[in-house]
């Protein structure tokens, strides 16, 4: 790859070039020499306008294909859409298939589609850090919406939905135990609830199970919380961008979308410290070697206290 | 930690067999690349356009169905096209030696054929990565 520019790549950033964007976002992914330059020149206006709306839910429940949906309606409505897919690294090797962009080949020729797919790395914390900076620079070369699709399994999916100004968790009848499973934590963060796959028996108790959950969601901004498609078939596509639509002028005339990026960022921020701090302390734990009978907490203070001198 | 190699494998033209395509970008996996997969039947446009956006340091091509001298270069001009000329180019499939040469000299960086082991085919993946 020609190294460009940090300079070179906030000008492609404002042009809209497609290599500008990818490059841009493999430097702050990597954490590379030029990243915090470009993170510090994006556009700041483009970013507070852009929408952010984060997608997640179990595998299987048609994500990516909704995902292609939402693509294609707000492409109607003319606007710019950043799509980040997030997928798993493997633990063992460290490597990812990243097959989220399957669905969504049908955008590869627009211009104003941008898709990134991002593998977790094995970093609880660090992908959220990644994907944020990854969503800035998406917002900076004009992204209207930019779109987190991540499958909702565990803590550090739900860290990267609360990068999102709005989260849809997507669900299809018939998970069942998994749903379950997911009532606690997932669905109190959830502002939208799509049941896709609504053309599968199971689909209306689903639903009404859902509702009764978002009752008091629904009653406080009046804009249906629950809604049915089958994103296969692009219906209820219309209905489900509506109400988002609805949705982010309530979050906007009532202050929480300026709120809930405050804190994004807050957490946002604290991810990098560690990050950045991580390597430090691996260092330091490498070179000690007395003290491996200490444990683990303990050591921990030792470390922190001995680099902050304390 | 150092960064992982990211990879495009990509099936161009109307050829549906993508057993060979899949066993690479798992294997690939396996070896701690992170592995763009864009499914079949895709045209040159759609494969170069998708490396591109999600910047991968080399583009692997599978072909079974006979089209790869028309194909494979035409990705090349498709990268060249969007200013991703310097992405290097692996293709694999049924492809004669008569051919071979002939990809060879269009740009292809490594020509593989259902007799190549899966370590040099790997191997070559690293190289062409590693001199990104």
């Amino acid at each position: 790859m020609p190294a460009a520019s940090s300079k070179e790549l906030l000008k492609g950033l404002a042009g809209k070039d497609p290599r500008a964007i990818g490059k841009a976002i493999s430097m702050v992914e990597n954490n590379a020499d030029g990243a915090a330059d470009i993170l510090a020149g994006l556009d700041r206006e483009r970013i507070e306008n852009a929408l952010v709306l984060g997608l997640t839910g179990p595998p299987g429940a048609g994500k990516s294909t909704l995902t292609s949906s939402l693509i294609r309606a707000l492409r109607k409505h003319k606007k710019r859409v950043g799509i980040i897919a997030v997928d798993p690294s493997s633990p063992i090797s460290g490597g990812a298939v990243l097959g989220d962009r399957i669905r969504m080949m049908e955008h590869a020729l627009d211009r104003d589609v941008i898709v990134r797919s991002m593998a977790t790395r094995g970093r609880l914390g660090g992908i959220c850090a990644s994907a944020g900076a990854a969503v800035r620079v998406m917002a900076a070369s004009g992204c209207d919406v930019i779109l987190i699709e991540t499958v909702g399994v565990g803590q550090s999916e739900m860290d990267i939905v609360r990068l999102a100004d709005i989260t849809l968790m997507v669900l299809a009848p018939g998970f069942g135990d998994d749903i379950q499973a997911m009532k606690a934590g997932l669905l109190e963060v959830a502002d939208f609830l799509v049941v896709n796959k609504s053309d599968l028996g199971g689909a209306e108790a689903l639903c009404m199970d859902m509702k009764q959950i978002f009752a008091e969601k629904e009653e406080e901004s009046n804009i249906p919380r629950v809604l049915q498609t089958i994103a296969s078939e692009n219906k209820g596509i219309t209905d489900l961008l509506a109400s988002i639509n609805a949705f982010a002028d309530y979050l906007q005339t009532h202050n929480i979308k300026k709120q809930r990026r405050v804190k994004a960022m807050e957490s946002e921020t604290l991810d990098w410290v560690f990050e950045m701090l991580r390597p430090r302390f691996s260092r330091q734990l490498q070179t000690q070697t007395e003290q491996q009978q200490t444990d683990p907490r303990v050591r921990a203070k030792q470390l922190i206290d001995e680099t902050f001198k304390r | 930690m150092t960064t992982p190699y990211r990879v495009l494998i990509g099936k161009p033209g109307l050829d549906g067999h993508d057993r060979g395509a899949k066993f690479i970008a798992r294997a690939l996996r396996d070896e701690g690349f992170e592995v763009i997969y864009t499914g079949i039947r895709r045209t040159a446009a759609e494969i170069a356009a998708t490396a591109i956006q999600e910047d991968v340091d080399v583009v692997g091509l599978s072909s079974l169905s006979g089209a790869h001298l028309r194909l494979f270069p035409e990705v090349i001009r498709e990268l060249e096209a969007r200013g991703g000329g310097d992405i290097p180019v692996l293709g694999g499939g049924v492809i004669p030696d008569e051919d071979k040469e002939q990809l060879l000299a269009a740009g292809l960086r490594a020509i593989f054929t259902p007799g190549t082991p899966a370590a040099t085919i790997i191997e070559s993946f690293r190289d062409a990565c590693s001199q990104q």
